[in-house]
């Protein structure tokens, strides 16, 4: 939701990553304030899981330009984990699998090393357990998942809600997802989407990444922009999205072409 | 391998140090009057200098064997020296007459020489360079009927005992390294379990080498007579040379009916540098006889140091209904080499064994698992289950598996299962997405892989098992 007295909590400018040595993205421009619900759309290839995997910090990309602040700072001087830490939450598109670490093992301490960084006291096993169970019930995940290994053997759609139930429990102030909607049946993605709308409120802003406008029915959006070619090519609001449904996204680039030639 | 992977597993080696002390050194060099003398210095009886004689002799027959995944140059035997002690004046009566040098050292390894220290639930005998320096608790232990002690003492208390199991379980010319050891053999832990005792303690055996050019060649004899238990534990560390050390050990349990013998290592010989200088050849004989009807042998071992290790403890089990269990982990890191694994000889009837064996391999090391399980036709019923599990960190280690499975008896039942996963890039970062950073990552992994094996440590070990990991595969080291 927009609000009139949100602050700026991400800002991007001119953003360019390259991965390998090829340029994926080509100076993105963004500001996502405090309440907002981003959403990026745009064909496969145009860039938009590496420019979530880039604010996020992924080793394999590098950063070539430009400058992103997150709540004021440089978003590029802080390692993966500061940025996690700082309230920086990506939702896996595909979350890797840890044989051996009990994914009970694994939230707790993620949560503990929030709790800390916040001054917040953290939970030994016991309390934790009740915490998570509480969490999980939201999410209509069984229990057992705690047992298990932290994704290992989950399907497509159990991965997913483990990361949302971490997006929950580590409570974020940017959440990125990642294509979080894709390889989901429609109970699954309305439980994904109920998660994702407890999170937003006025102080949290939502960045979705999403090929395709249903998961935007259940987290309706108040910014759509489309990506091309690593750039932010057009933005508009929801019914944006509805319009790139019915009609594709060529129309989209002939538009921007079209405007880029007209600008030169 | 990525910057952060690399300082990971490079930590430095917190036991390297060398202990200035005056110690009474044997010249260089192996033939039979070095065995003479070293029978003259420990003033033993005849018996056992024939003992040694004739593995000498044996030995001279045999190669070094070449089946292990492993390369060194070629070791010169007549470069070593075959005993070395600390001198001492006169026999020691109380812990108040240890060399203050050696409590000093001991101390700074965390070994606990005094019986009145923290870790005071654990008798210890330390053995320094090729003498036993002292044992604790033996006073209360003896109250039990329990012997603990050094095998020199106990060739001169309990010769009769000694003479009997000796050389029964690892025949002097079973191998090239335990002949080597049975002919050069200087000191080790005895201990003797009588009948119906389960030992009120762990017991625990401490071995340090401390001179550069010696080797250490311990020798250590478990019994556990009818319906007895003890839980045994060994430790290791040696100073940073930039020589290789020998150290070929021998170890040798006897478990009677109903008794059960279980026997932890936490090896931590020095690995050598980053380059794969200096470092300990730890080629080690250790094997378990469950003789009697429902015995039971356990060996679990963390193997962490050395240059090369080469090492495969064993069980025989003759005893209808006996039990073999192997777990292990072992570590390698640079140039570390390991060929570990164990064998299981199944000629009881019933008899039952389970493997579970880990290997992580980090840096340039390769580690490699070797195991051979054998059922014999007179094994009717045996079971066995092997579980071997591989973990690559970074992309320049090798991990590999041979796995030896001999089966004459149609009524067994042998399984073995067998994996590979590598700590990556990929999973470092979705912890750091957490705001786990990566020690406690690879940490939290590591201890995961590791949980079936650290589950069978006795609580102490456990805890110093899970701390020595940390060293080695992490940035704590303060």
């Amino acid at each position: 939701m927009i609000y009139q007295d949100s602050k700026t909590l991400l800002e991007v400018r001119g953003l360019c990553a390259t991965v390998n040595g090829v340029e994926i993205l080509k100076g993105i421009d963004l500001t996502v304030r405090s309440g907002e619900v981003h959403a990026i759309m745009g064909p496969n290839g145009s860039g938009k899981s590496t420019f979530a995997k880039v604010l996020a910090g992924h080793a394999a990309y590098e950063v070539t330009g430009g400058e992103v602040a997150f709540e004021g700072k440089s978003l590029f001087e802080l390692k993966p984990e500061e940025r996690a830490r700082a309230g920086v939450f990506l939702a896996f598109q595909y979350p890797i699998e840890i044989p051996g670490v009990a994914n009970s093992q694994f939230l707790r301490l993620a949560y503990n090393t929030m709790q800390a960084q916040r001054g917040r006291d953290e939970l030994d096993p016991l309390e934790f357990d009740d915490f998570v169970r509480e969490k999980m019930k939201l999410l209509e995940m069984n229990p057992d998942f705690l047992d298990r290994s932290v994704n290992e053997g989950f399907s497509g759609g159990e991965k997913k809600r483990n990361e949302i139930l971490q997006m929950a429990l580590l409570e974020p102030r940017l959440a990125l997802l990642d294509e979080t909607d894709s390889g989901l049946d429609i109970d699954a993605l309305r439980v994904v989407a109920g998660g994702v709308n407890q999170l937003a409120n006025k102080d949290t802003a939502v960045l979705l990444v999403t090929h395709y406008q249903r998961l935007l029915n259940y987290i309706v959006p108040d910014y759509v922009h489309v990506m091309e070619s690593g750039r932010i090519v057009k933005t508009g609001d929801k019914a944006l999205a509805l319009e790139l449904e019915s009609r594709g996204y060529d129309w989209v680039s002939v538009e921007h072409r079209a405007a880029a030639g007209a600008a030169a | 391998m990525s910057a952060v992977l690399q300082n990971l597993v490079n930590q430095p080696y917190k036991h390297g140090f060398v202990t200035d002390i005056e110690s009474d050194v044997a010249p260089k060099g192996l033939n039979e009057d070095t065995i003479r003398l070293i029978s003259t210095k420990k003033n033993e009886p005849q018996w056992l200098l024939e003992f040694r004689l004739k593995a000498y002799q044996q030995w001279l027959k045999m190669d070094e064997p070449k089946w292990p995944n492993v390369k060194y140059p070629k070791i010169d035997f007549q470069a070593i020296s075959y005993y070395s002690a600390p001198k001492s004046k006169k026999k020691l009566a109380s812990m108040d007459e240890v060399d203050p040098e050696l409590l000093r050292t001991f101390e700074k390894l965390g070994v606990p020489m005094n019986e009145r220290a923290k870790l005071a639930g654990v008798a210890v005998d330390v053995i320094f360079d090729s003498v036993s320096v002292v044992t604790t608790y033996k006073a209360k232990l003896a109250e039990v009927g329990i012997i603990f002690g050094s095998i020199s003492e106990a060739v001169h208390e309990h010769p009769e005992l000694v003479k009997q199991y000796l050389g029964t379980v690892v025949p002097v010319g079973d191998n090239y390294y335990a002949a080597l050891n049975s002919a050069v053999f200087t000191d080790g832990s005895f201990c003797f379990i009588p009948k119906g005792v389960k030992c009120p303690m762990d017991l625990s055996t401490y071995f340090r080498i401390n001179t550069e050019a010696s080797g250490q060649f311990e020798r250590t004899l478990i019994i556990a007579e009818e319906g007895a238990s003890v839980s045994y534990l060994e430790g290791c560390t040696a100073p940073k040379f930039d020589t290789n050390q020998l150290h070929a050990a021998v170890v040798e349990l006897v478990a009677l009916d109903n008794a059960d013998i279980k026997y932890s290592t936490v090896q931590n010989w020095y690995a050598g540098d980053g380059n794969g200088i200096g470092g300990i050849y730890n080629f080690v004989t250790k094997r378990g006889l469950a003789k009697g009807v429902n015995s039971r042998i356990s060996w679990t071992q963390v193997e962490t140091g050395s240059a090369i290790t080469w090492k495969y403890p064993s069980c025989i089990l003759r005893g209808d209904n006996s039990v073999g269990e192997f777990y292990s982990v072992a570590v390698t890191n640079n140039h570390q080499q390991a060929d570990t694994g164990t064998k299981m000889i199944h000629l009881g009837k019933n008899t039952r064994s389970t493997i579970v064996s880990k290997g992580i391999s980090a840096g340039r090391s390769n580690n490699s698992y070797r195991g051979l399980v054998r059922i014999a036709p007179t094994a009717a019923g045996a079971r066995n289950y092997s579980q071997c599990d591989s973990m690559l960190i970074g992309d320049q280690s090798a991990a590999n598996t041979f796995p030896y499975i001999q089966v004459n008896n149609n009524s067994a039942k042998v399984e073995h299962e067998a994996s590979t996963s590598k700590i990556g890039e990929e999973q470092l970062f979705y912890f750091a997405q957490r705001g786990i950073g990566a020690e406690a990552a690879v940490s939290m992994i590591i201890n995961g892989f590791c949980k079936d094996v650290f589950q069978q440590l006795p609580m102490e070990f456990a805890v110093e098992a899970t701390k020595l990991l940390g060293f080695k595969l992490e940035g704590s080291v303060g």
